[in-house]
């Protein structure tokens, strides 16, 4: 396990490096030039010049590149062309906001979800089933951003229960930061109990027919205990691949729930320094997210191992 | 057990939610009086002379003070300044500074620290820029005072040190104002009537300030930019709610006391809610414009640039963007209609849509039909609607219209480029002036006419080039006005730009929230909150 763990973070390297480059070569490809959004709308020709050579943009793109991978390697993610904070403070600052809302949300989609599955595969065919797959279709259907302005109107509107917008930081106290992270993870649950829920049934369907399934009733055990104990750890490997890639696109930037709610994340962060072609922010945490699904992938991968004793790497 | 048992885990988890949240609500108030407001844009640079942008320049008006201001009947008033003195041959102004101004670090405000103010922001600001070319010498005297020789009298002096929009001439201490123009500052030290917590901004959440208490405001009542800037609240911040919609629904449910620019669709909304009003802060408005590239074919011909203030009216624009009557004004004055410049002269018969005059001119500019490339803003509400109205009235008055969208901040990069239009260069683009950044030929910066030095556009004209500087020398209003309206009229003969009309914003606030003092600018003294 050691050395399937040492050969697969090695070969994060590769794929990091690979991601380094495109994500620097597409921001200078791409139209736009921070020298000119920074100078405002009544800088002279000069003093866009002035600024592309104080940022370093003049200089020759593989130049450029060096410098950039150069200062990373030795942990500096350089300076926001807009900030002025270093990058990584920026990112530091953002990513509580995404994490607690990224964890909150996978929590409730998971307590849902899965019994949600279960219980539709268990009843399978009855209304109960329906109504767990009309959900789901409706969950996929309709747009993150109007559950949520549905949820605000009626739960923060009308009724006055919770706050409309906002993050408020752990260390400010717990009731203030749940309150706040409730209607933002309810919206975002909603899209991924419909897709681990669907997953769950599908899985546990499959399992459930198999002969250990029915040894176990032969055995007189309870409902409960056959499909939690036999069928849900056995149909456990494609629902966790699901909730591991559903944690990294989370923590990868639900823009627009984190706008519809004005939660200041890495979501946000990364849209407001791509639109204002702030290049170091945006390459740094483009990076991050590339680092977060790699490691995030190896993570669901040794997981298959305790939950399936038959996978060995 | 049955499989009902997650049902009682959701249950518990319903009971535990309630609990926190009835928690929650018995939590102590904050005591201090917090005013929370969503501006028109997040906070992310603080440096009001490193840039021109709106929200940099209200951040500004929050932390530093002014030496003049602009009162709300648009003369120029002193405001840091106690008493000035312009000579006999009007050559030298004495001014000095009011007693007890003080820096946010205790420190006593001194003429030196204003004599370096100046020079940063003249290196800087294009009106600074024409204002220190009149500039012999500028030198502080004793503690207070300090002198500005001239080289030839000029009006504008007061004007550009009282100029209410970017670029301000906000005061900085010395050795805050001596960083290189070019380069940002890193420390936020102002004597304004608040201090920025720098500790607690964070760009795309918020930026905080509180009263400064040593604030010394002047005796006169709150007018415009000038008058006594007192503060009646402790804390302001500016929350960063980037979606209209969300910034409407925190004010209905007063998590927030303010919205400086609400999209004009959802005032309805607000203006139903009983705890609502719509505050009128700027009177001035703003003024749409539809800017050439003067140094790409065929809109280096003035005849085809002339074409296009036939084939455009105000109206069409207007109610393409603004839509309600109530919130735009058509108005051919080129220095903002209800100002002391405001004039028509020259303006017969234009900006109304007379698509035969514009064809005529066409034609006798020799039109080959170059296909214009025109850049449409997608991403900027009060925008987005501008460039679809310019192509059909430019098409009716026979221009072939290449339009292309892309989203503002690859305008703002390609509108820098000269290359050919067909190579990633452009012909025109639509944009946006606040009212008071236009209000005279110097500080009209489309007016600028000095080729490579002009803004984007480059228009290169002699003579609206000397009557701008015949401006900056007048020192009679009269004779500023006369200046003012040949300007105007050379515009049409030389036209580097074309103004759309005139369109207001108003803001939203809570109802216990009053005060708010009329200005181009947004500003927190003078405002008072009662209540939650």
């Amino acid at each position: 396990m050691l050395a399937y763990l040492g050969k697969r973070l090695f070969a994060t390297i590769p794929v990091m490096a690979v991601v380094a480059i495109f994500v620097f070569s597409m921001l200078r490809l791409t139209p736009g030039d921070p020298a000119s959004i920074i100078a405002g709308a009544a800088a002279t020709s000069q003093e866009i010049v002035e600024i592309r050579s104080r940022l370093g943009l003049d200089r020759p793109i593989v130049a450029q590149f060096f410098v950039w991978v150069g200062n990373l390697l030795s942990g500096d993610f350089g300076e926001s062309f807009f900030f002025k904070k270093q990058v990584a403070e920026l990112i530091v600052d953002r990513i509580e906001p995404t994490l607690a809302l990224a964890l909150t949300t996978m929590l409730l989609s998971i307590a849902i979800a899965v019994p949600m599955g279960v219980i539709a595969a268990y009843k399978q065919g009855t209304w109960i089933d329906r109504l767990v797959m009309g959900f789901s279709v409706l969950g996929f259907s309709v747009p993150v951003f109007v559950i949520g302005y549905i949820l605000i109107f009626v739960f923060a509107i009308e009724l006055n229960w919770l706050p409309v917008q906002g993050y408020q930081p752990l260390a400010e106290g717990f009731w203030g930061f749940l309150e706040r992270l409730i209607l933002p993870s309810l919206t975002l649950s909603v899209i991924y109990v419909a897709l681990i829920a669907r997953i769950t049934r599908t899985s546990v369907l499959e399992v459930l027919g198999e002969d250990y399934i029915r040894t176990a009733r032969a055995k007189g055990l309870t409902n409960y205990t056959v499909l939690m104990r036999h069928a849900l750890r056995n149909a456990a490997v494609p629902i966790v691949t699901v909730i591991g890639l559903g944690i990294a696109l989370l923590i990868g930037g639900v823009v627009v729930t984190e706008s519809v709610f004005s939660i200041p994340g890495l979501g946000r962060l990364t849209v407001d320094a791509v639109l204002a072609r702030d290049y170091p922010t945006v390459q740094a945490v483009i990076l991050l997210f590339s680092a977060v699904y790699v490691l995030l992938n190896l993570a669901v991968d040794i997981l298959y191992t305790f939950l399936d004793p038959r996978i060995r790497y | 057990m049955s499989a009902r048992n997650p049902l009682r885990f959701l249950s518990l988890l319903a009971l535990f939610s309630s609990a926190a949240l009835t928690l929650s609500a018995a939590l102590p108030a904050v005591a201090q009086t917090t005013l929370r407001a969503v501006m028109h844009s997040d906070l992310k640079i603080v440096d009001p002379i490193w840039t021109t942008a709106y929200i940099v320049r209200n951040h500004g008006y929050m932390v530093y003070d002014t030496l003049f201001a602009t009162d709300a009947s648009g003369q120029i008033k002193p405001q840091m300044v106690d008493k000035y003195d312009l000579s006999p041959d009007k050559l030298t102004y004495t001014m000095t500074l009011r007693e007890g101004l003080l820096w946010h670090d205790g420190k006593p405000v001194t003429a030196e620290d204003c004599v370096a103010s100046i020079k940063r922001w003249g290196a800087k600001d294009a009106t600074g820029q024409k204002m220190m070319s009149f500039v012999k010498d500028l030198q502080a005297v004793d503690a207070k005072t300090f002198r500005i020789v001239l080289n030839a009298p000029t009006g504008l002096v007061l004007t550009a040190l009282g100029k209410p929009s970017s670029a301000v001439p906000f005061m900085m201490p010395k050795r805050v104002a001596e960083t290189n123009p070019n380069e940002q500052i890193s420390d936020f030290t102002g004597s304004g009537p608040f201090v920025f917590k720098r500790d607690e901004w964070k760009p795309g959440d918020k930026a905080v300030y509180v009263k400064f208490d040593k604030y010394k405001p002047r005796a006169e009542p709150a007018s415009g930019l000038a008058g006594g800037k007192v503060v009646k609240v402790d804390r302001v911040e500016w929350k960063a709610i980037a979606d209209q919609q969300t910034a409407v629904n925190a004010l209905l449910a007063g998590e927030i006391d303010y919205i400086e620019a609400p999209k004009h669709d959802l005032l309805p909304v607000m203006r139903k809610d009983p705890n609502i009003k719509l505050v009128d802060w700027n009177p001035l408005g703003n003024q749409y414009a539809f800017r050439y590239n003067t140094t790409a074919k065929p809109f280096d011909n003035v005849k085809i640039r002339e074409a296009l203030l036939y084939a455009f009216n105000q109206e069409d624009f207007l109610q393409a963007v603004i839509g309600d009557k109530q919130y735009y004004k058509e108005c051919k004055a080129l220095f903002v209609c209800g100002t002391p410049l405001a004039s028509t002269k020259g303006m017969d018969g234009r900006l109304e849509s007379n698509f035969q005059r514009a064809q005529a001119l066409l034609k006798e500019g020799g039109y080959d039909g170059t296909p214009i490339v025109l850049m449409h803003s997608t991403d900027l509400d009060v925008l987005t609607n501008l460039a679809p109205v310019a192509k059909s009235l430019m098409e009716r008055a026979g221009f072939k219209v290449d339009m292309q969208s892309m989203d503002w901040q690859s305008v703002v990069a390609r509108r820098a480029k000269k290359d050919a239009p067909t190579q990633g260069g452009w012909h025109a683009f639509l944009t946006s002036w606040v009212s008071a950044d236009i209000l005279n030929p110097v500080s009209t910066a489309f007016l600028n006419s000095s080729c490579d030095k002009a803004l984007f556009g480059w228009p290169c004209d002699t003579e609206l080039e000397k009557l701008r500087d015949d401006f900056a020398r007048a020192t009679d209003p009269a004779q500023q006005k006369a200046i003012a309206e040949a300007v105007q009229v050379r515009f049409t003969q030389y036209p580097t730009h074309v103004h759309l009309g005139q369109w207001y914003q108003p803001g939203a606030s809570r109802k216990n929230v009053d005060g708010y003092v009329t200005a181009p600018v947004p500003v927190f003294w003078n405002v008072t909150k009662t209540g939650r």
